[in-house]
């Protein structure tokens, strides 16, 4: 065996051997990305709107359970969690927001969500297009019951036991 | 029932959606992985060949075609078994055992005068065996696929599992050493030419019992507590288990003299532990008694010698091991050089000396493998191991049922010791204790249990990304339940 053909393949062996843990890697992520892209695709704007119709039914059922996550439904972040603590989370574009949300339609400081006796408010923090609570516009700090959904411009969030 | 209907609709639309998205069972990229592994596994065998035997045989590729073949088999049952389960583990424990099996191999070529290394049959010499092991291993763990349906159905099995695995642990340590003991360590049953290793099978069990017991006493060892600097501390009478666990993995570091197997039944119950009650205390107080025991079994063994007389030296060997590096250091530092003299990328398979090194074949094969493929190749090697513990942590956060989630991770976090345990052993980390590298070394005790330990894992991960199917009216589900069409999306949080 020629001493190059050997040196060639050593270091083949090695190279491929991280291109399979690459590849693997890969799989893992694209594993991970998968749900919120076709997630995207396929909840667009009337997948918002039927979220929408949920009434005080489930909300009702509901009611008495601490909210302990809360959840993009729709939006560009559709999938993301968000384990809820006992700070406040802030929405908005700006890059200091808890849920940092890129939506046109998003002002800087949109919206922020406290905690108070275990109940969570929802208070617009003067944004231009308007946070609602399901189709309510949100005017004060107002208490979100779980699995109603947020909407901020094209972003909808709910509180998930 | 109308306005019922339209309330729960938009849940079913998005569950369509989410059984779009989650029915890719993506089992076509698994067989792309294990392609491209198989491949890896015969190229390496070819090197081997042409470092050592100067020419490639034509039948280089027997090896690796049979451990294709096999586990093209446990990929096609997959398919069948558990159609969503996760697609990198079987890949990348595929490369480990292949890599494994093709370094025996080439052992074994080495030590074969060159008259014999021509009709070296396919199942002879440690190669062979660990190959035939493999075969049987992969068939096990394809049963086990088969006849746990639901991973939860192991939780009614948990009292006799743990039962199981208390017996397992002790039958090496009640035995007389003629049958139990090689190399100082008393972790075996040699019946014949077989040796067992229970210890391997015990693990298993143990981590079911403990899954299982955990979860019904999670609140109590979580809730009830005191704090102390910052930190929640369990109350007094809420340490029992964790006490007897801790005396148990003593028992096992005196009487079956092997500081791992001891460090790995604690540690998978301290990671259990805090998983299940996610109390940083229990970390503390887990590694305070770890080291306390450590530093008292080294202690005795100084003064008194006896049972901690193995251990002793161990540690010795390990704080110092050019002291002595003829004798009692010889091992490890024959390993220290291999690892040394393979450097940054290696002899080359088949060009290192792997038979310098006493055991090369079992706790070594870390060391020896570092000689010929370098610590590029070896952290390749590592990163593999880690993305396989990922995967399992990975099943843990996403499967439902809270034993579901204890058991892999659990089984996750005690694979990831293990390889801790040795590879630090071996490079002078920790004291060096007797493990076996899970998939690579010889061995079928290790390699069947650690076979069953990935078969639940894929069978947990298939139960953490299968789509949800309607089972039902949607209204009949209940709302209040965690999200099930999210349950396969990232969880991550942007900004704590």
């Amino acid at each position: 065996m020629p001493e190059l053909v050997i040196t060639v393949a050593r270091f083949g062996f090695l190279i491929l051997l991280w291109i399979f843990v690459f590849t693997v890697v890969g799989v893992i992520r694209r594993d991970l990305f998968a749900g919120a892209r076709s997630g995207r695709l396929v909840a667009a704007p009337r997948g918002v709107g039927a979220v929408l119709g949920q009434g005080g039914k489930p909300a009702r059922v509901k009611r008495g359970k601490a909210a302990h996550q809360l959840v993009v439904t729709a939006g560009q972040l559709a999938g993301t969690r968000i384990t809820l603590g006992e700070a406040q989370i802030t929405i908005g574009r700006a890059e200091d927001s808890t849920l940092v949300i890129t939506d046109d339609y998003a002002s800087a400081r949109h919206a922020r969500l406290v905690p108070r006796d275990g109940q969570w408010f929802v208070e617009d923090l003067g944004s231009t297009n308007g946070t609602y609570l399901d189709r309510a516009k949100v005017t004060g700090p107002t208490p979100v019951p779980l699995g109603v959904p947020i909407r901020i411009g094209r972003t909808s969030l709910e509180l998930r036991p | 029932m109308t306005a019922a209907a339209t309330s729960t609709s938009p849940p079913a639309s998005t569950g369509g959606q989410s059984g779009v998205r989650l029915a890719r069972s993506r089992r076509n990229a698994e067989l792309s992985l294990l392609l491209l592994a198989m491949v890896l596994v015969a190229a390496y065998g070819a090197m081997v060949e042409a470092s050592v035997l100067d020419t490639v045989t034509p039948s280089f590729w027997v090896p690796a075609a049979a451990l294709s073949a096999v586990f093209l088999g446990l990929h096609v049952a997959i398919r069948f078994l558990a159609p969503f389960a996760d697609p990198a583990l079987l890949p990348a424990v595929a490369l480990l055992n292949g890599l494994g099996v093709g370094f025996l191999h080439r052992l074994d070529l080495a030590r074969a005068t060159p008259a014999e290394r021509a009709d070296l049959a396919t199942f002879a010499g440690t190669g062979g065996r660990q190959l035939a092991w493999t075969l049987i291993s992969v068939a096990l763990a394809a049963g086990l696929l088969a006849v746990v349906r639901d991973h939860r159905s192991i939780s009614r099995y948990a009292y006799t599992l743990g039962l199981a695995g208390i017996v397992l642990v002790m039958i090496p340590a009640v035995l007389p050493p003629s049958i139990s003991e090689i190399n100082g360590a008393k972790l075996w049953i040699r019946v014949g030419g077989l040796s067992i290793q229970p210890g391997e099978f015990a693990k298993l069990a143990l981590l079911a019992f403990f899954a299982y017991y955990l979860v019904r006493k999670r609140e109590v060892l979580s809730l009830a507590s005191r704090r102390f600097l910052g930190v929640d501390f369990p109350r007094g009478r809420d340490l029992g288990p964790v006490v007897v666990v801790w005396l148990i993995s003593l028992l096992v570091l005196v009487f079956e003299k092997d500081l791992g197997t001891s460090l790995l039944y604690f540690g998978m119950f301290v990671a259990t532990l805090y998983i299940a009650t996610e109390r940083v205390s229990w970390l503390i107080i887990g590694l305070v008694l770890f080291f306390g025991g450590a530093y008292l079994a080294y202690v005795l063994g100084d003064v008194i010698g006896g049972p901690f007389a193995n251990f002793y030296l161990r540690a010795n060997i390990w704080l110092d091991p050019f002291a002595d590096p003829y004798n009692d250091g010889y091992q490890l530092v024959q390993g220290l050089l291999a690892l040394g003299s393979g450097g940054m990328f290696g002899a080359g398979p088949g060009a290192g000396q792997p038979l310098k090194l006493p055991e090369v074949q079992n706790d070594f094969i870390f060391a020896g493998l570092g000689e010929e493929i370098g610590l590029f190749g070896l952290s390749a090697l590592l990163v593999v191991y880690l993305l396989i513990v990922e995967r399992g942590l990975r099943a843990a956060l996403a499967v439902h049922d809270s034993f579901g989630k204890l058991l892999a991770g659990g089984l996750a976090f005690t694979l990831g010791l293990q390889v801790f345990v040795i590879v630090g052993g071996i490079s002078g980390l920790i004291p060096l204790t007797g493990q076996t590298t899970p998939f690579l070394s010889a061995g079928g005790s290790s390699l069947m249990a650690n076979w069953l330990l990935i078969a639940i894992l894929l069978r947990i991960s298939d139960a953490a990304r299968r789509p949800v199917t309607g089972g039902g009216s949607p209204s009949a589900r209940p709302t209040g339940g965690p999200p099930e069409q999210l349950h396969g999306a990232p969880t991550e949080v942007i900004r704590p």
